[in-house]
């Protein structure tokens, strides 16, 4: 049997997040009745002209930076033509030769595997076509034309990947990638960010590429890694028992979990691209790019870098941290107000922060389906009851409650936990009186544990707890006990009589 | 110097700043001539009567409050490749025979603001493509020199309009010779300008690399007092020039006096007929006779300049004419059950044989496999041909010769000969290759036919062709001469006719100040 290497390529549309469309002024965005956000320009009537939102170059520089890529000083917008009823002029205004940005690199991190550099071939800018409606127009089809002319960054991978679960991360850190810019939304539902996958198999140690198949318009990460497992080993089999694989376009159904060739446009596959006569070159100065340049944010593998250094947090922390760009705000800001920068003690605070922005503040936001920019809890709250868990005020548990009173009220931690009396009992007298209560309560166990059964401590610390109404600093109460026991030990109480 | 005619825009306009007459009386009076005459030529696809009243009188208020433009008043006709919002904009097709345009094309709405009173839609081939106006659906113009005859295209109704007096300037557009070819044909002024000068938003895309608006008139001063008006920099075309408009008019009367012409030696031999090539000759010794110097220049790639022309602008016009495929607006072809089906018979259709050719042709240039032999290698080829261009302006102002290598040819004539059709571009195609500016100006006649002297500018330098042509005209009238047909029944014979001369023998041209009232012709369409 034959080992079989897959080689995956990836071609991302990300829609930009400008205010309109790509020629025309009409604005973009989903989700308005159909035909109400499309202007002439976009319905291709006879005689308009496209003119090019500059807003649109500049994301896709913002991108092409992002990514260590070359920005083209001089690019070409060209036609694409073909013939469908949702593309209103019969071609789609895109790039072919001379992209705005060339070449460049993502990193990823598969589970399990080691950090891989992925070169991408290029990224360009191209507007959508409009959509298809097949349902409620009878025998008919209606047309909507409010995507038509949204702006796009088609983001295409070298053929370079070479697993499902790679492609997945690679598509996850475009994601990443294009929020933390601010280019694209990334609602994959709402198709702002989609996904092609050109899959192919060879034998392992082959240099050449087999025939492929596209995967199109796959709208979750999820189904992304299904489809293409699918897809290779469909290829696999079909080698394996004689067969061929096809140069074809595929569709994926996630219901059957399958993938079944596509029969439309894509046939014809001769798209007469030549240069778009009605649009000049894009000349692309060095000013600007130096503009663009200087207003990056960190990007998110610096940041992670730094966020372990600087707080010392662990790797899978500190990478969950940027999986976006307001999560990483949202925990720095929450670990300042958690406690001031450079003690032991504060790196205890930091790395309690990013447990709980990673924990309990993600599972709240998650079930109410909140982004973090909606959360009821603002950072400099979450870091304020951090600092009351770090200077012992208030237990792990207790703090749990504290955070759900906080998410109901939007009140501050310490105002919640004087309210409720939450304060945990750290008062060495009060926690010895509880201790002597409770052994004396419990003779019997007490010599059990004298006799030498350890683990009654347990049950000790239960007892005190519990008589504490929960308050009672539990490794306060855990070393109280130890002493009085073995105080016990060496001199028993008064009265009793050897 | 001489008053200008009264129909002309210069005389419409003096008349109008005078108070002779309104603007009102002014549309009625052309009306009436397109009611009384245009069946002859076909020159109009639609007349926009009642909007022209409108217009008018709104241009008579202006008058009267004293807000009134040079132009105000003064009409036009549109050539109906111009989107006119509210009015049907067809492009001479069958596909948008019904076609009411959303809104207006920069050029339209920017004659609109100077006052100019639009008097309807000019007929011409179908979306531009002819050198006849044979290929409209809406039928042959017939030019008014000879009803037997082509007006020359595809501005060929904007040519016969003004020609037969229907209308005293008309927008027009040049792809390869569209506008200065019918000039040519008709005894007209006609001024393609640079490529960018003229916004193109609005203007059915032909081919958009080459797609120029420009105008037709009788004289260089009514051309630069329009063009004055429409051109500029126009945010909405992508490739419009972000230039300075030069004050046309204020140059006209600049002397000429050691004016470099140069000659392309090609232009004058054996493929020219003999009436064209004298005419022209003469006319050049005209502008030496005012002091301008000759010289021959090379052209070294003119010879490929049709196969490049057609090669490329079909290629364009194969994708810009894509969008014509039933499913938003135009015609639909009936009891079609797929969409393959609706494209295939809409287009069949929709387009008529010259159309259909064309996108063929440029189909087939762009496709895999074809693209480096033939788009790819026009555009080196274009590339070349410009540098021809740059070459020679730098030795010499303008370039001169004739505009057509013949004078109107017979309709019919030439229908079922595509190549021969595309020869009569043969020395107009090179300035659209290059995105130069050229005026074609009436200069004498063969036999009883108008004859066309081409002159070619640098990027840029409309003020020049104009003020070359202006004082050429002031020297001559042939762009007086009227055609006969055009001419009221019984009315004073008032441009001199084809056997005349340079100025100097009499009185010609210039009509008198009181228009008689148009007598409809007895003679009817062919």
């Amino acid at each position: 049997m034959n080992a079989w290497q897959p080689v995956i390529g990836l071609e991302v549309h990300a829609r930009l997040l400008t205010r309109s469309k790509l020629f025309s002024g009409a604005p973009a965005g989903y989700g308005a009745a159909p035909n109400t956000r499309a202007c002439a320009i976009d319905l291709g009537f006879p005689g308009v002209l496209p003119v090019l939102n500059r807003e649109a170059v500049r994301m896709a520089v913002r991108f092409g930076l992002a990514v260590g890529a070359r920005i083209a000083p001089r690019c070409i917008f060209a036609r694409k033509n073909y013939f469908y009823p949702d593309l209103p002029k019969g071609y789609q205004i895109s790039q072919y030769e001379d992209p705005i940005t060339a070449g460049g690199s993502i990193t990823i991190e598969p589970a399990g595997g080691p950090r891989r550099d992925i070169g991408l071939v290029r990224a360009h800018l191209e507007e959508d076509a409009g959509r298809s409606v097949h349902e409620g127009f009878g025998r008919g089809t209606g047309i909507d034309l409010n995507r038509a002319g949204t702006p796009l960054l088609e983001i295409v991978t070298e053929p370079a990947i070479h697993g499902a679960a790679e492609a997945a991360a690679c598509m996850r850190k475009i994601h990443t990638l294009v929020r933390w810019l601010g280019i694209c939304d990334g609602n994959m539902q709402e198709g702002s960010f989609r996904c092609d996958a050109n899959v192919s198999v060879r034998p392992a140690g082959s240099q050449t590429l087999g025939p492929r198949s596209e995967i199109k318009n796959v709208n979750s990460f999820r189904f992304v890694e299904r489809a293409i497992g699918y897809e290779i080993e469909r290829q696999i089999d079909l080698i394996e028992s004689g067969g061929e694989v096809v140069q074809e376009t595929r569709l994926y159904d996630p219901d059957r979990h399958e993938t079944r060739p596509m029969r439309d446009k894509e046939d014809a596959d001769d798209y007469r691209y030549f240069p778009d006569p009605d649009l000049l070159p894009v000349a692309v100065g060095e000013a600007f790019v130096a503009e663009v340049r200087d207003g990056l944010p960190e990007l998110p593998d610096a940041r992670r870098d730094r966020l372990a250094g600087q707080y010392g947090l662990g790797a899978a922390d500190a990478a969950q941290l940027v999986s976006y760009r307001e999560v990483a705000d949202y925990f720095e800001a929450a670990a300042e107000a958690a406690g001031s920068a450079g003690s032991e003690d504060a790196a205890d605070a930091a790395r309690l922060t990013a447990n709980w922005v990673n924990g309990e503040l993600a599972g709240a936001l998650n079930r109410e389906g909140l982004r973090i920019d909606e959360a009821r809890v603002t950072a400099g709250q979450l870091g304020r009851l951090v600092r009351r868990i770090a200077d012992g005020t208030v237990s792990g548990r207790m703090a749990k409650a504290v955070f759900d009173a906080m998410w109901g009220s939007g009140e501050e931690p310490d105002a919640i936990i004087e309210a409720r009396g939450l304060r945990q009992v750290t008062d060495a007298g009060e926690i010895e009186g509880l201790v002597d209560a409770v052994l004396d309560a419990h003779p019997a166990q007490v010599d059990q544990y004298l006799g030498g059964a350890e683990k009654v401590l347990g049950f000790f610390v239960g007892q005190v707890m519990k008589r504490s109404g929960g308050k009672a600093d539990p490794r306060q109460a855990n070393r109280t006990l130890r002493e009085r026991l073995a105080r016990r030990r060496d001199e028993p109480p008064a009265g009793q009589t050897p | 110097m001489t008053a200008p005619a009264p129909d002309s825009v210069a005389g419409i306009a003096a008349g109008l700043a005078r108070g002779d007459f309104s603007a009102e009386e002014v549309a009625r009076r052309f009306l009436a001539r397109i009611e009384a005459l245009d069946s002859r030529f076909n020159s109009y696809i639609t007349v926009t009567a009642e909007r022209a009243i409108e217009e008018a009188r709104r241009a008579d208020d202006a008058r009267r409050r004293g807000s009134a433009g040079f132009l105000a008043g003064v009409p036009v006709a549109h050539k109906d490749l111009f989107c006119t919002r509210g009015v049907r904009t067809t492009c001479g097709s069958r596909m948008l025979a019904n076609h009411v345009a959303a809104y207006d094309a920069t050029v339209v709405e920017l004659l609109r603001r100077s006052g100019m009173v639009t008097l309807g839609k000019t007929n011409l081939d179908e979306f531009a493509m002819g050198s006849s106006t044979e290929s409209s659906h809406f039928g042959p113009v017939c030019n008014p020199w000879d009803p037997e005859r082509v007006a020359g295209g595809s501005s060929g109704g904007s040519a016969a309009a003004v020609a037969a007096g229907l209308a005293p300037v008309a927008t027009a557009t040049d792809t390869g010779g569209s506008i200065r070819q019918p000039a040519a044909l008709c005894g007209l002024t006609g001024l393609k300008p640079t490529y960018g000068r003229v916004s193109r938003h609005g203007l059915v895309a032909f081919a958009s690399s080459f797609d120029q608006g420009g105008l037709l008139a009788r004289s260089a001063e009514d051309v630069a007092l329009v063009l004055g008006e429409m051109a500029g920099f126009d945010e909405r075309d992508s490739t419009s020039l972000d230039a300075p408009v030069d004050d046309y008019r204020a140059r006209l009367e600049a002397p000429i006096a050691g004016l470099r012409i140069g000659l392309v030696e090609e232009q004058f031999e054996d493929g020219v007929e003999a009436g064209v090539r004298e005419a022209v000759g003469a006319a050049v010794r005209v502008l030496e006779g005012l002091g301008a110097t000759v010289r021959p220049i090379r052209l070294e790639y003119a010879d490929v300049g049709i196969p490049t022309y057609y090669m490329l602008a079909p290629a364009e016009c194969s994708s810009n004419l894509s969008r014509f495929d039933g499913v938003r607006y135009g015609f639909r072809a009936p009891g079609v059950s797929s969409v393959e089906e609706l494209y295939v018979e809409s287009r069949t259709q929709g387009f008529g044989v010259e159309v259909k050719r064309r996108i063929l042709a440029g189909t087939y240039a762009l496709s895999k496999g074809y693209y480096d032999a033939y788009y790819g290698k026009a555009q080196r080829l274009r590339r070349l041909i410009a540098d021809d261009y740059r070459r020679a302006f730098e030795e010499v102002d303008v370039i001169a010769g004739p505009t057509t290598p013949t004078p109107a040819f017979r309709l019919g004539d030439r229908l079922d000969d595509p190549i021969a059709m595309y020869l009569a571009d043969v020395f107009t195609v090179g300035v659209n290759l290059a995105g130069l500016c050229a005026v074609s100006v009436p200069a004498g006649f063969a036999g009883s036919l108008p004859v066309g002297l081409q002159l070619t500018g640098n990027h840029l330098e409309e003020a020049r062709l104009l003020n070359v042509a202006h004082r050429f005209q002031q020297a001559t009238d042939w762009h007086l001469a009227r055609p006969p047909l055009a001419e009221p029944a019984g009315g004073t014979p008032a441009g001199r006719t084809q056997d005349g001369g340079t100025r100097g023998g009499g009185t010609q041209g210039a009509a008198g100040a009181s228009e008689p009232g148009p007598t409809p012709a007895a003679r009817g369409r062919r």
